[in-house]
């Protein structure tokens, strides 16, 4: 558990200085308040009224979402297989061929159904 | 290949987790300092560099070079007005810069810089911490940063960072797929996660039997596993959104993306937060593959060339390397459009990537357990087979082109409608519009009709009654 310690400091002293020059802005710039300055900006129109909870997302961000968490998780099991890979030798190689192309006709029914497609 | 079966949990490791208290603040007091210090250089050298490249000076008034310049810049910013706009969730919005900043910091501390050294007396390595999952840990802690920016672009309430944010993530989410999957290929062969594992394996280089013949492998995994390389440095550009993958921040259609509410000191650790991410994946990628803090060739035959402090200046060297190249490609290339950027991660990158990691996993199995021959033979074969399967592929698109040739042709036969859509669209090269020829080409028909109806009166009508159905048509509209 040693071996975290030293990261916790640091957390600490990044995220310390962080928040202390946040505040440190807040508190050392002017304030003029100014009903335009407060506006969203949106390069001089009227800014689009925004629904409340941030409206809705375009779906193929929750397929690219998913699509990550899926190649993500195929990482995870190959960091350590890799890692270990001299002591599996031959059997590791088949296993993760297979597991390999069993992600891969997943990655190919994306493909062939248009959901790697951006416009 | 001789495989070295290495233990999981290697003697290295063991020099970590010693320090009393004193050492690790100065070293994380160190790391924090070095990283804002050597951001402000960052930016000046990125301005000059940039200005060198567009025939320019760039920033020279303040300081040295002007080297005080993004100094000066800093203090200016934070001495600004602090604007919080009307739509945004205050929690979210002031936590956003703070995550991004603090997470970057964070990735660095098991980045090795040095070997050990000594400080006050006490022996220790040049390096915060090290974990067995070093690397590991440096991708968590780079996909919290990305919360940072989706938390800025969705609590701001505004369209622009809303649109910033989302693009950010799915890039940068995208992106890291391909990083990891390069990064596979430097395990395999290094047998460690841990960063100073890795760069120890770097220290030697391997020897091949081909054959009979031996070859010594040079030792940098950049050389080794260029591929894997090449890819991690696509990857970490993405990662880090910098030129010619800004998207998020293009200011031509989103102004500055997930930042564009952001004023003063909250957006000057968004900025910061960049430059050391930049940093950090630089010195990652110095780290996995260019030998991390060992001397180069030509110093690394001096025999003190790795020891006491001189192992820093190596690591600060191929770390302002990588940061060149950053901004050389800043320099060079234009932005990428969206999808051609989506592409290229998911289609190109990753399929690539994925590839390349089961060839190296299959060489290194098949070589070591003795299978030169027909190892070798199997590349062959896999090459044919690649070669024929591009033949066939090419004659069936051949054919399948000819045929969408044929059935566009036949569907040009077919008259076109101008309002199939509700609303009149101009037609496509090629398509005609029935009743709609220009007025030239009506009385030019109508004539050569004349010629051989041989009743000029009758074929004047008839011109005349086209006209006027073409003028029927308009008025549909």
């Amino acid at each position: 558990m040693n071996l975290y310690v030293p990261i916790l400091v640091l957390l600490l002293l990044g995220g310390g200085f962080a928040v202390v020059s946040a505040v440190a802005g807040s508190l050392m710039g002017p304030k003029r308040w100014n009903r335009a300055k407060v506006d969203s900006y949106e390069c001089g129109i009227e800014p689009t009224p925004q629904p409340a909870g941030g409206g809705r997302f375009p779906v193929k961000y929750y397929i690219t979402a998913m699509l990550f968490i899926i190649f993500d998780i195929e990482i995870i099991f190959l960091f350590p297989w890799a890692v270990a890979f001299d002591q599996m030798a031959l059997f590791g190689l088949v296993e993760m061929v297979l597991f390999i192309v069993t992600v891969f006709v997943a990655y190919a029914y994306v493909w062939r159904r248009g959901g790697l497609e951006w416009d | 290949m001789t495989a070295a079966v290495m233990p999981l949990a290697a003697g290295e490791l063991a020099a970590f987790g010693k320090d009393p208290w004193w050492i690790i603040l100065i070293k994380a007091v160190a790391i924090t300092v070095f990283l804002l210090v050597f951001t402000i250089f960052n930016v000046w050298f990125e301005r000059r560099v940039v200005a060198r490249m567009q025939h320019r000076v760039g920033p020279n008034v303040h300081g040295k070079f002007g080297l005080l310049q993004s100094l000066a810049d800093g203090i200016k910013l934070s001495l600004k007005e602090t604007i919080k706009p009307k739509g945004v969730d205050t929690i979210l919005y002031v936590l956003a810069p703070i995550i991004s900043a603090a997470m970057a910091f964070v990735a660095f501390s098991v980045i090795p810089l040095g070997p050990e050294v000594s400080i006050f007396g006490h022996r220790t390595p040049l390096q915060l911490t090290d974990l067995p999952v070093g690397v590991l840990f440096v991708l968590a802690a780079a996909s919290l940063g990305i919360y940072g920016i989706v938390l800025g672009g969705w609590s701001s309430g505004s369209t622009y960072p809303l649109l910033g944010g989302l693009r950010s993530s799915a890039q940068m989410i995208s992106y890291e797929v391909a990083m990891g999957l390069a990064l596979v290929a430097v395990f395999l062969y290094s047998g460690s996660m841990s960063t100073s594992e890795i760069v120890g394996a770097q220290a030697g280089g391997s020897a091949v039997d081909i054959f009979g013949v031996t070859l010594q492998l040079p030792s940098w995994y950049g050389v080794v596993l260029l591929p894997s390389f090449l890819i991690y440095m696509i990857a970490m550009v993405g990662e880090t959104n910098r030129a010619p993958f800004d998207l998020p921040e293009a200011e031509g259609e989103l102004v500055a993306g997930f930042m564009t509410e952001y004023s003063s000191m909250k957006y000057l650790l968004f900025f910061l937060a960049e430059y050391v991410n930049m940093v950090t994946v630089s010195a990652l990628a110095t780290t996995m593959f260019l030998g991390g803090w060992r001397a180069p060739w030509p110093i690394s035959l001096w025999a003190g060339a790795n020891e006491g402090w001189w192992p820093l200046l190596w690591f600060l060297g191929k770390v302002l390397v990588f940061l060149f190249v950053f901004i050389w490609l800043r320099g060079t290339l234009p932005r990428m459009r969206y999808d051609q950027f989506m592409r290229l991660g998911w289609k190109i990158l990753i399929p690539v990537a994925l590839v390349w990691t089961v060839f190296v996993a299959t060489a290194r199995a098949t070589l070591s357990a003795g299978y030169q021959r027909q190892f070798f033979f199997g590349i062959g074969a896999v090459v044919i087979v690649v070669l024929l399967l591009s033949f066939v592929y090419d004659a069936v698109a051949a054919r399948r082109e000819k045929a969408e040739e044929v059935e566009r042709e036949e569907a040009d036969q077919v008259e076109f409608d101008p309002f199939a859509g509700g609303y009149p669209v101009p037609p496509m090269p090629g398509q005609k519009v029935p009743g709609l020829e220009p007025a030239a080409v009506a009385v030019a028909a109508a004539s050569a009709g004349a010629g051989s109806a041989d009743s000029s009166g009758g074929a004047g009508a008839e011109g005349a009654g086209q006209q006027a159905d073409s003028g029927e048509e308009r008025g549909r509209g």
